[in-house]
C-alpha cells in the first residue's frame, strides 16, 4: 500500500508522491476516480468517432471515410462506448461510493480491486491497438457471425475485438464480485439491508447480474477466437458451425447488459430525486423490489434482439410478452420519482435538471422498446435509424443522464470543490438539445427506411436535410463534452471548497471529510433508517421514530 | 488489509458460481452440435468410456484425499496434512496426464480441434475443464510449498476450505462433462 497521506488528493492528478501515488493505489477512492477518468478518456475517443462518421453522413453520397474505415469506426464507438465508457463509469461511481454509503474503509479486496481497474484499462488499450496492428474491429459492436469470421475479416481487428473485451470482462466480473462481498458483509452496524441506500442495492442487483451475463459473452470470445486462430468451427457455417450460436450467446449476454448499464443509474437517480426534493424517496421497497424483479426477467428477453432471425411465431411470441412485462417494473419506477418529487421542495441543481430530463428521455426509449417487442413492428423497423434512436434514448437518456446526475451531485465529495454552477447550466442544455436534436429525428429516418450501418445513401426526398440536422445535433453534444471537460478542469483548479455536506444529504458518505481521508471514517454515525444522516441531523425528526406511521416506506 | 475466512469463501463461492456458467455455455455449445445427424457416431467412435472412467474415478478420489487435507489442516494434523495434500496433486496429475493420453490418441487419429465440429466442441470443452485442473494444480503446490516451509504448523489457516471449494467444483464439472460427452451418446438415439 502507498504511504498514507492526509487528505487524498480528490480529483486531481498531482500528489505529494506524484503518478506513482496513483499507480500503485489500492485505496477505493483513487480506483474509483482512475475509472472515472478512464470512462471520460474513452467518451472522448469514441465521441471523436461518431463526429467523423456523422460528417459522412452529413449529405448523400458522401465519400468522406469510405465504406471500410466506415465500418471500423462505428464499431469501435459502439464497442468503446459500451464497455470502456459505461461499464468504467458505473464501476468507478460503485468502486468510489460503495465502501463510503455503507460506512466501510475500504472494499473487502482492495488488491483485487486495483486489479479489476487495471485489466479494465489494459483491454481497451489493447483493443485500441488493433488500429496499429493493421485495421480495427468491423463486424458492428455485436459481432455478428459470419462477419466475425476469418474468411469475412481477415485482419486482425476482431481478435483484438475478443483479447480486449476478454481482459475487460475479466476486469468486471472480479470488479463485481469484490462488490458483492464488500455489500454483503461490511456494512456499518445498524445498516440491514432494508435500509441500504438505494444506489447500494442497485449496484448490488447490477453485481450479480454481471457474474451471471458476463461468462457467456467470455466464452463467446473464446470459441471465436479458437475459430479464427486454431480454425475451429464454432460459428463457421460451411464447416457445419452455427452463426446462430453466436447470436444467442451474445444476447444472452448483451440484453442483461443494458440492464447491466441502467440500474445503477436508477440507483443514481433514486438519490438524486431525494435529497434535491428534500423527501424519502417514495417506494423504497418497491423500487428496490422491482429493481431486482428487472434482473431477474433480464435473462428471459434476450431473443427479441432476434425477431427477424426466424425463429418461429412460438419463440417469438414468447419473448415478445417477456419483453413487454419487463416494462412494466420500468414503468412503475418512473412514477416512483415523480412520487418523489411531488410536494417536496425542489432544488433545481444541474443534477437534478439531468434527473429531470432523465424521466421525459428514458420514457421516450422505454416507449420505442415496447413498440419493438411488437414483432410485427419489429420486423418492419429492425436495422433501421429507428433502433438507433430507442438505443440512444436508453443509453443516453438514461444510463448517461443518471450517470452525470450522479456526476454533479457527488463532484464536490470526491474532489472537494464546487463545480461552476452557471456553466453547468449551459453544459445541461447544450447536451440536452444536442441529444434531441441528434436523435429524435432518427426515429424518423428509421420509419422511412434508413438502414443502420450503411456508410452512404442515396438522395430521396428529405433524407439529405434529416441526417444534416442530426449531425448539426452531433456536433452540439460534442461542443458539450468539451464544455464539461472545461467545466471539471477549471473546478479542479479553482473552484470554490465544497465543505463535507454541501448539498444538506441524507447518507453516509456526506458525514466524511470531502475529499475523504485515506481512512474513510473515524467513527460511524448510528444507522437506523434509509437516511441515517438526517436522522443525525434532526434527532427529534428522525425516519426510524416513525416507522409505524410510514410503514411501506421505509421497510421495517 | 485483512479479510475473514468468510469473505475468502463467499468470494470463492462467486467465483465459482460464474465459472459454471462459463462451463454452461461451452456445454451448451456442445450439446448444440450434437444433435446434428453424424455427431454421435463420431463421439461412439472416438471416445473411450472404460478407460476416461477410470481416469475419472481417479479424479472423484482427489477430492476425497482433498476433504482430509481440510480435516487435517482444521485438527493441525501438519505431517497428514502434508500426506493428503500431495496424494491429492499426484492424482490430479494422474487425471491429467490420462487426459493427454486421450488427445494424443485422438490427434494420431486426425481428430483435432479444426477436424469438424465434434473436434471443436470436444476438445474446448474438455481442454477448457483440463485448464482448471492445471489452474487447481498449480495452486495446490503453492500450498505444499508453503506448507513444507512451515507455514500451516500452527492450526486455523482457512484457505484449504477456500480452495477446497474450487477443487470440489473441478470436480463436480467434471461429473456433468463426463455424463454428457462420454456416458449420454450410448444411451440416445439420435
Ligand atoms: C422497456 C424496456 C425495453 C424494451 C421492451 C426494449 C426492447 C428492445 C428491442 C425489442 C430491441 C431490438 C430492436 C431490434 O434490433 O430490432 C432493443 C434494442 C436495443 N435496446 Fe432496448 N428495450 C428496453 C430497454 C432498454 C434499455 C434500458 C437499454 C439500455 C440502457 C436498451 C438498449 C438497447 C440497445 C443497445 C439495443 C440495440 C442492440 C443492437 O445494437 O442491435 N433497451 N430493445
Ligand atoms: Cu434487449
Amino acid at each position: 500500500m502507498p504511504e498514507p497521506v492526509e487528505a487524498l488528493p480528490g480529483l486531481s492528478l498531482d500528489t505529494d508522491q506524484g503518478l506513482l501515488q496513483w499507480i500503485s493505489s489500492v485505496d477505493h477512492k483513487q480506483l474509483g476516480i482512475m475509472y472515472l477518468w478512464t470512462a471520460l478518456a474513452f467518451m472522448l475517443v469514441g465521441g471523436a468517432e461518431i463526429l467523423l462518421i456523422r460528417i459522412q453522413l452529413a449529405v448523400p453520397r458522401n465519400t468522406f471515410l469510405g465504406p471500410e474505415m466506415y465500418n471500423e469506426l462505428f464499431t469501435m464507438h459502439g464497442t468503446t462506448m459500451i464497455f470502456f465508457v459505461a461499464m468504467p463509469a458505473i464501476f468507478g461511481f460503485a468502486t468510489y461510493l460503495v465502501p463510503l454509503m455503507i460506512g466501510a474503509n475500504d472494499m473487502a479486496f482492495p488488491r483485487l480491486n486495483a486489479l479489476s481497474l487495471w485489466l479494465t484499462i489494459f483491454g481497451g488499450l489493447l483493443m485500441y491497438f488493433s488500429f496499429l496492428a493493421g485495421g480495427a474491429p468491423n463486424a458492428g459492436w455485436f459481432n455478428y457471425a459470419p462477419l466475425n469470421g476469418y474468411n469475412y475479416s481477415s485482419q486482425p481487428g476482431i481478435d483484438y475485438y475478443c483479447a480486449g473485451l476478454l481482459l475487460g470482462g475479466i476486469g468486471t466480473v472480479s470488479a463485481s464480485i469484490n462488490l458483492i462481498v464488500t455489500i454483503l458483509r461490511y456494512r456499518t452496524a445498524g445498516m440491514a439491508l432494508h435500509n441500504m441506500p438505494v444506489f447500494v442495492w442497485m449496484m448490488l442487483v447490477t453485481a450479480c447480474l454481471v457474474i451471471a451475463a458476463f461468462p457467456s459473452l467470455n466464452a463467446a470470445l473464446a470459441m471465436l477466437l479458437l475459430d479464427r486462430r486454431l480454425h475451429a468451427h464454432f460459428f463457421e457455417v460451411h464447416d457445419g458451425g452455427s452463426a446462430l450460436l453466436w447470436q444467442h450467446l451474445f444476447w444472452l449476454f448483451g440484453h442483461p447488459e443494458v440492464y447491466i448499464v441502467i440500474l445503477p443509474s436508477f440507483g443514481i437517480l433514486s438519490e438524486v430525486f431525494s435529497v434535491y426534493s428534500r423527501k424519502p424517496v417514495f417506494g423504497y421497497v418497491f423500487i428496490v423490489g422491482s429493481g431486482i424483479a428487472i434482473g431477474l426477467l433480464a435473462f428471459g428477453v434476450w431473443v427479441h434482439h432476434m425477431f427477424a432471425v426466424g425463429l418461429g411465431n412460438t419463440a417469438n411470441n414468447f419473448f415478445a410478452a417477456s419483453s413487454m412485462l419487463i416494462g412494466v417494473p420500468t414503468g412503475v419506477k418512473v412514477f416512483n420519482w415523480l412520487a418523489t418529487m411531488r410536494g417536496g421542495s425542489i432544488r433545481f441543481t444541474t443534477s437534478m435538471m439531468f434527473a429531470t430530463s432523465f424521466l421525459v428521455e428514458f420514457t421516450i426509449g422505454g416507449l420505442s422498446g415496447i413498440a419493438f417487442a411488437i414483432v410485427p413492428i419489429d420486423l418492419q423497423l429492425t436495422d433501421t435509424y429507428f433502433v438507433v434512436a430507442h438505443l440512444h434514448y436508453v443509453l443516453i437518456g438514461g444510463t448517461l443522464f443518471g450517470l452525470l446526475a450522479g456526476l454533479f451531485y457527488w463532484f464536490p465529495k470526491m474532489s472537494g470543490r464546487m463545480l461552476n454552477e452557471r456553466l453547468s447550466n449551459w453544459f445541461f442544455w447544450l447536451f440536452v438539445v444536442g441529444f434531441n436534436v441528434t436523435f429524435m429525428i432518427q426515429h424518423v429516418l428509421g420509419t422511412l427506411g434508413m438502414p443502420r450501418r450503411v456508410y452512404t445513401y442515396p438522395d430521396l426526398p428529405g433524407w439529405g436535410t434529416l441526417n444534416l440536422l442530426s449531425s448539426i445535433g452531433g456536433f452540439l453534444m460534442g461542443a458539450a463534452m468539451l464544455l464539461l471537460v472545461y467545466i471539471i478542469v477549471q473546478a479542479l483548479r479553482s473552484g470554490p471548497r465544497a465543505g463535507a455536506d454541501p448539498w444538506d444529504a441524507y447518507t453516509l458518505e456526506w458525514t466524511t471529510t470531502s475529499p475523504p481521508p485515506l481512512q474513510n471514517f473515524d467513527r460511524v454515525i448510528p444507522v437506523a433508517s434509509v437516511r441515517p444522516f438526517r436522522d443525525f441531523k434532526m434527532p427529534h425528526d428522525a425516519d426510524h421514530k416513525e416507522v409505524g406511521k410510514r410503514k411501506g416506506i421505509y421497510g421495517k | 488489509m485483512a479479510n475473514s475466512a468468510l469473505d475468502t469463501r463467499l468470494l470463492m463461492r462467486l467465483v465459482v458460481f460464474t465459472e459454471s456458467l462459463f462451463f454452461m455455455a461451452l456445454l451448451v455449445a456442445f450439446v448444440f452440435f450434437s444433435l446434428a445427424p453424424g455427431f454421435r457416431q463420431q463421439q461412439l467412435a472416438a471416445l473411450d468410456l472404460g478407460r476416461t472412467g477410470a481416469f475419472t474415478l481417479v479424479l472423484f478420489s482427489s477430492s476425497f484425499t482433498y476433504w482430509r487435507v481440510e480435516a487435517s489442516a482444521r485438527r493441525g494434523a501438519t505431517g497428514a496434512l502434508k500426506f493428503w495434500l500431495l496424494a491429492t496433486i499426484a492424482l490430479g496429475t494422474v487425471f491429467l496426464l490420462g487426459q493427454a493420453w486421450e488427445f494424443h490418441g485422438l490427434f494420431g487419429r486426425h481428430i483435432d480441434l479444426a477436424s469438424n465440429t465434434f473436434g471443436t466442441s470436444f476438445f474446448t470443452l474438455t481442454g477448457f475443464h483440463g485448464l482448471h485442473v492445471l489452474i487447481g494444480l498449480i495452486i495446490l503446490s503453492i500450498l505444499a510449498g508453503l506448507a513444507f516451509a512451515g507455514d500451516y504448523d500452527r492450526p486455523g489457516s482457512s484457505i484449504f476450505q477456500a480452495i477446497g471449494i474450487y477443487w470440489h467444483f473441478v470436480d463436480i464439472v467434471w461429473a456433468v462433462v463426463f455424463t454428457v460427452v462420454y456416458v449420454l451418446p450410448h444411451f440416445s438415439r439420435f
